[in-house]
C-alpha cells in the first residue's frame, strides 16, 4: 500500500478529470474498511453521507466552482458534528446521538469539495492522552500496534499515519492534536484560539478548545486549514482577523529568529528526542536562521493550570449530557435526582467522571477564588511569557512530547503520569497561540521504529509561518516519508 | 394580634421577557403560542457542540429601560453560567449575568413621590416549560427556552402590600410604554418573586426575610405580602423566630406554605461563560438608545393634560400603553377634537373592549373610522345614543359608520316638516306640560321632548325639536 499523493495533486487529478471524482474517496473507504478495525481507529464509516456529498461533485466541477479540496476524503474526530451520522464523543452516553447539523468546519470542508468518509476514535469527550479512554475500544499506533497513537485525537492520527485517509480533523484542548501527530509521525496543527469556528465541536474546555488539522505533511495541513479557518457568526469567540492565502511552501530561513525554550532540553525529556532537537537546531543555523535560547518562566505551571481551567469548564459543558434531552437514559428511577445520577453514572467513564468531579470542586462556592480565579491569573501570566518571547523571536521550537509513543496500559493506572504527557503542549492552549507538530524522523525502541515530533509555536495568527518553517524542517528528515511497517506489508 | 407597631419590608425581583425579534442567543423567533418545540434550533435545545451568540437588540432594550429609570449602564459587561440540573434547562446551565449586570441602580417613583430604588437589572435566558399532565411521564416545551429576560431587582424599599402593588403597576406601565416587554402575567412575560420581612417600627435592622413564589397576578402579590407579613408578626409575637425560607403562595387558601429552607439552597457554581466574549458597550450605542427613546408615560400624560385639556382620569387611561396612546393621537388628529376622542375611547370603546375582555387589535376599529363617527355626532347627523349603537356595530369589523348609521336607520331626523307633526302630537298628548311651558316653566319641556324622542325612535335632532317647540308655543 502506498501513501495517497499530496493533497494538491489529488485535487488536480480530480479537477482535470484524470480520475473520477470518487476515485480517492472509494480508495479511502476501501482502506478504512480493511484496516480501520485493526487500528481501532474508526468508530463509524460515513458512506451514505459520502455518497450524498459526492453526487453533486461532478456538476459542481462542471459548473466552474472553485473546489480547493475536490474529491479529497477526510476523516473527522467523533466529537465534531456531522449531520445525520452518529457523533458519540467516544462515550456511552452519546452512543446513539445523531446531530441535526454540521459543524462549521465540516460544512466548509464539504463546500470546498472534500468528502467525509469516517468518524474516528478518541478518548471519551477528548479527555485523555492515549485514546485508551474511548468507551468502545482503544486505538493503536500503526508504527507498533502494542503502543498508543496518543490522544485524545488518536483515531484521526492513526488513520492518517496509516495512509487510510490523506487528512483528518481532530480537536485540541491541551495537546490532543499535536501529541498524537508526534506519536504517529505526521503533521498536526493547533490553530490560534478563535481561528477555526468551534460551532459543532462538542465542548470540553471552551476557552481552550480548537479544531485542528492532521495531514502527512505541513503543506497538506496548510491546505485543509485554509479552508476551515475564518470568522463564523455562529461562534462568538471566532475572530475576524483576516485569513492569509495559503502559501505552504518551505521558505528561505535566512534571518529567521528561532527561540529554543530551555524547558525543551529538560533532562526529563527522552535523550534521543533532545538529540533530534539539537540536530534540527544545527540544520536551521546552517540555513541562516538565528537561534536563541530563552525561557517561559510560567511554563512549569501549565499542567496544574490547565487541569483546573479545563476541568472547571468541562464540569459545566458536560452537564447537557444528562440523558434527558439527548444521550442515553437509564431505566426509570424513583425521582428526578436519582434519574440524573443514574443516567450520568451509567453514561460516563471513569476519567470523564473524575474530571467532572474535579471541575465541580474547583468552581464550588468558597473554592472558586483559590482555584479557577487563580488559574485564570496564572494563565494570563503564561500568555504574557509567550508575548514577551515573540518580541525576541519569530517562532519557538521544541519537542512535542517528552517520550515517544508509550505502550497500551503503561500509564492508565496513574492519571498524573498520563497528564504529564501534555506538559509541553498545554501552554499553547492556555496562551491561545498556534502550534504545529511536525515529524522529525524516528528512533528505535524495543525493536520498533517510533516517530519523533518537534513542535513549532508562533504568535497569534502566524499559522502560515509555522507551516512554512515546518515544511523546511520536514525536508531535513526525508526518511520520515516512509509509511509504518504495518501499512507497507498491506495491499 | 396588634399589627400597628410593625412595619412590612418588601423587595421584588421581577423577570420580564424582552420584546426582541429573536431569542437571546440564537436566531429562533421570540413568540408565544406556537405548537410545542417548533421554535427551536440546535442552540436553544442545547445540542452538543452548539454555541450561543448574544442578541444585540436585547442589550438595546435593557439599556432603554436603564435610561428610563435613570440607572447606570455598564460600559463593559459579561455573561456567566448558572449551573443546575432541571429538565426545562437542556444545557444544564442558564446563561445569566452574576456580578456585572447591564444596569445598576435607578428608581421607580410612586404617585406619592416616594422613590423605590432599584439594585440592578440583568440579562439572562428563559428556561423551557414542563408539563406534568400525562400519567407516568412529564413533557417539556422548549419554545420558551432562550427567550431573553431582564431581571429587575428592587431594593427593600417597599413598606406595604399596596406599595408593592403600585410599584408593579408602574413598572409594567413603563415597560409596556417603552415597548421593552408585554408584561403579560398570564402569558408568563412578567413573573415576580417577592421578599418579605417585618420589623418593629423604628427598628434599624431588617427582619429575616422569606421569598414567595407562585404569584400569578399583581393582586395575588398584594394579598400574599399581607398574609406573609401577618404570619411573621404572629410567629414573632408568640415568641417564635422566622427562618429564611422559600414559600409558595396558595391563592385559593390565601396563605403561604413552606417550599424549601434557604440553608439547603444550591451552589450554582457561577463562572464567566467562555463561549461569550466580554461585551464592551460604546458610548455611541448608549447615546443612540437614549436618542431613540419613546416618550415616557408620565411626560406624555402631562402633555395630554396641558395641550388637550384632558382630565386626570382620561390622560391616565390613555398612556397605559403606547398602542393606545398612538391610537388616541391618530383619532384626535383626524377628528380635530382631542377631548371628544378621549371620551369616546376611554368611556365607550374601552367599555366594549372590557365586556369582551379584548384589546385594541381585536376591536379592529381604524382610527379614521372612529374619527368619522365623532364627526357624524358633531355635525348633527346622529345623536350620542345612536352613535353608541353604531360604535357597537362597528366593533370587531371596523365598518364605515355612515353606512351603518343608514343601514340601522339611526340617522338623526332634522327635517322640520316631519318633526312639526310629531311635536304637535306631543303637545296635544301633554296639555298640562304644554300649559306649564307657556307659563315659562322650562322643566316641563322634558315630557314633551321625551315624547318626541320616543315617537322618533330617538332620532329627532333635539336642537331642531327645541326650535320648533319655541315657535309653536309662541303662536
Amino acid at each position: 500500500m502506498n501513501a495517497f499523493p499530496p493533497v494538491p495533486e489529488m485535487v488536480a487529478a480530480v479537477r482535470s478529470k484524470r480520475v473520477a471524482p470518487d476515485h480517492f474517496v472509494t480508495e479511502s473507504l476501501r482502506r478504512l474498511e480493511q484496516h480501520g478495525g485493526t487500528l481501532g481507529a474508526v468508530l463509524s464509516l460515513t458512506k451514505e453521507r459520502a455518497q450524498a456529498d459526492l453526487a453533486p461533485l461532478s456538476a459542481r466541477l462542471a459548473g466552474g466552482e472553485d473546489l480547493p479540496l475536490a474529491g479529497v476524503p477526510i476523516a473527522i474526530k467523533d466529537n465534531i458534528c456531522v449531520r445525520g451520522t452518529t457523533t458519540t464523543c467516544g462515550s456511552r452516553i452519546l452512543e446513539s446521538y445523531r446531530p441535526p447539523y454540521d459543524a462549521t468546519a465540516v460544512e466548509r470542508l464539504v463546500r470546498a469539495g472534500a468528502v467525509i468518509v469516517a468518524k474516528t476514535n478518541l478518548d471519551e469527550f477528548a479527555m485523555g492522552s492515549s485514546t485508551e479512554n474511548s468507551a468502545f475500544f482503544p486505538a493503536k499506533n500503526p508504527w507498533d500496534l502494542a503502543r498508543v497513537p496518543g490522544g485524545s485525537s488518536g483515531g484521526s492520527a492513526s488513520v492518517v499515519a496509516a495512509a487510510l485517509v490523506p487528512a483528518a480533523l481532530g480537536s485540541e484542548t491541551g495537546g490532543s492534536v499535536r501529541q498524537p501527530a508526534a506519536f504517529t509521525g505526521i503533521a498536526g496543527l493547533k490553530p490560534t484560539y478563535g481561528r477555526v469556528s468551534r460551532y459543532g465541536l462538542v465542548a470540553f474546555g471552551s476557552s481552550l478548545d480548537q479544531i485542528g488539522t492532521f495531514a502527512r505533511t505541513a503543506a497538506d495541513a496548510a491546505l485543509i486549514h485554509a479552508v476551515i479557518a475564518g470568522r463564523d457568526p455562529r461562534d462568538a469567540t471566532s475572530s475576524d482577523h483576516p485569513v492569509e492565502p495559503n502559501q505552504a511552501r518551505s521558505m528561505d530561513l535566512k534571518g529567521l529568529r528561532v527561540g529554543i525554550p530551555k524547558e525543551g532540553h529538560d533532562s526529563a525529556i527522552d535523550a534521543r528526542i533532545r538529540a533530534r532537537l539539537s540536530a534540527t537546531q544545527e540544520r536551521l543555523l546552517a540555513a541562516g536562521a538565528v537561534i536563541r535560547e530563552l525561557s517561559l518562566p510560567h511554563a512549569k505551571y501549565a499542567i496544574p493550570t490547565y487541569y483546573i481551567v479545563a476541568t472547571a469548564e468541562a464540569s459545566s459543558n458536560l452537564a447537557r449530557h444528562d440523558g434527558m434531552h439527548c444521550g442515553v437514559a437509564a431505566p426509570p428511577e424513583k425521582d428526578l435526582l436519582h434519574q440524573y445520577l443514574r443516567n450520568r453514572a451509567q453514561g460516563f467513564g471513569a476519567e470523564v467522571t473524575r474530571r467532572i468531579l474535579l471541575g465541580t470542586f474547583c468552581l464550588s462556592s468558597g473554592y472558586y477564588d483559590a482555584y479557577y480565579e487563580r488559574a485564570m491569573r496564572v494563565r494570563s501570566l503564561l500568555a504574557r511569557d509567550y508575548r514577551a518571547a515573540f518580541e525576541q523571536v519569530d517562532v519557538l521550537l521544541g519537542p512535542t512530547t517528552p517520550t515517544p509513543a508509550f505502550k497500551h496500559g503503561e500509564k492508565t493506572s496513574d492519571p498524573l503520569q498520563m497528564y504529564l504527557a501534555d506538559v509541553l503542549t498545554a501552554g499553547a492552549n492556555l496562551a491561545g497561540v498556534p502550534a504545529l507538530s511536525i515529524r522529525a524522523g524516528h528512533l528505535t525502541e524495543g525493536g520498533s521504529e517510533l516517530p519523533i515530533g518537534l513542535q513549532l509555536t508562533g504568535p497569534a495568527w502566524s499559522e502560515n509561518l509555522l507551516f512554512r518553517v515546518g515544511a523546511a524542517i520536514e525536508s531535513y528528515w526525508p526518511e520520515a516519508d516512509r509509511l509504518p511497517p504495518f501499512v507497507r506489508s498491506q495491499a | 394580634m396588634n399589627t400597628t407597631n410593625w412595619e412590612t419590608v418588601v423587595g421584588l425581583e421581577v423577570h420580564v421577557q424582552l420584546k426582541t425579534k429573536t431569542k437571546m442567543f440564537c436566531g429562533c423567533a421570540n413568540a408565544y403560542g406556537a405548537p410545542p418545540n417548533t421554535l427551536t434550533c440546535p442552540v436553544c435545545t442545547g445540542q452538543p457542540g452548539a454555541l450561543p451568540v448574544a442578541n444585540r437588540q436585547a442589550f438595546s432594550l435593557a439599556m432603554r429601560f436603564g435610561h428610563a429609570v435613570e440607572a447606570t449602564i455598564a460600559r463593559s459587561t459579561k455573561f456567566d453560567r448558572k449551573n443546575y440540573f432541571y429538565p426545562d434547562l437542556p444545557k444544564g446551565y442558564q446563561i445569566s449575568q452574576s456580578d456585572q449586570p447591564i444596569t445598576s441602580g435607578g428608581h421607580v417613583v410612586l404617585e406619592s413621590g416616594k422613590a423605590i430604588n432599584l439594585v440592578r437589572a440583568h440579562l439572562e435566558e428563559d428556561a423551557g416549560k414542563t408539563f406534568h399532565e400525562s400519567p407516568g411521564f412529564s413533557e417539556v416545551d422548549l419554545n420558551r427556552c432562550g427567550i431573553p429576560l431582564l431581571e429587575i431587582v428592587s431594593a427593600p424599599d417597599l413598606r406595604s402590600p399596596e406599595e408593592a402593588y403600585e410599584y408593579l403597576t408602574r413598572l409594567k406601565l413603563l415597560l409596556r410604554h417603552l415597548e421593552v416587554s408585554d408584561c403579560d402575567m398570564e402569558k408568563g412575560s412578567l413573573r415576580c418573586d417577592v421578599n418579605v420581612s417585618v420589623r418593629k417600627l423604628g427598628a434599624a435592622q431588617f427582619g429575616t426575610r422569606c421569598e414567595l413564589k407562585n404569584l400569578n397576578s399583581f393582586k395575588s402579590v398584594e394579598r400574599a405580602i399581607a398574609a406573609e407579613a401577618l404570619r411573621h408578626i404572629a410567629v414573632i409575637e408568640s415568641g417564635g423566630t422566622i427562618e429564611a425560607e422559600t414559600r409558595l403562595w396558595d391563592d385559593e387558601k390565601g396563605e403561604t406554605r413552606l417550599m424549601r429552607k434557604k440553608e439547603t439552597s444550591q451552589d450554582y457554581r457561577y463562572f464567566p461563560d467562555p463561549d461569550l466574549p466580554r461585551h464592551e458597550i460604546a458610548e455611541a450605542w448608549i447615546d443612540e438608545v437614549r436618542r431613540t427613546m419613546p416618550e415616557l408615560p408620565e411626560a406624555r400624560r402631562a402633555r395630554y393634560k396641558r395641550d388637550f385639556g384632558l382630565s386626570d382620569y382620561d390622560s391616565g387611561v390613555l398612556v397605559q400603553d403606547t398602542s393606545i396612546s398612538r391610537y388616541f393621537e391618530e383619532v384626535s388628529a383626524a377628528c380635530g377634537d382631542p377631548k371628544a376622542a378621549a371620551n369616546w375611547i376611554s368611556a365607550d370603546l374601552f367599555g366594549l373592549m372590557n365586556v369582551k375582555n379584548e384589546g385594541l387589535l381585536a376591536a379592529n376599529i381604524p382610527a379614521g373610522r372612529l374619527a368619522e363617527l365623532i364627526g357624524l355626532v358633531k355635525s348633527g347627523s346622529m345623536n350620542v345614543p345612536s352613535a353608541r349603537k353604531v360604535l357597537g356595530a362597528m366593533y370587531g369589523n371596523g365598518r364605515d359608520p355612515k353606512e351603518l348609521m343608514n343601514e340601522l336607520g339611526l340617522g338623526q331626523v332634522s327635517d322640520r316638516d316631519g318633526l312639526i307633526e310629531i311635536v304637535k302630537r306631543a303637545l296635544a298628548a301633554n296639555p298640562k306640560a304644554a300649559e306649564d311651558m307657556k307659563q315659562g316653566k322650562g322643566k316641563a319641556a322634558g315630557a314633551i321632548v321625551g315624547f318626541v324622542m320616543k315617537e322618533s325612535k330617538g332620532r329627532a335632532n333635539p336642537a331642531v325639536v327645541n326650535e320648533i317647540l319655541a315657535e309653536l308655543l309662541q303662536d
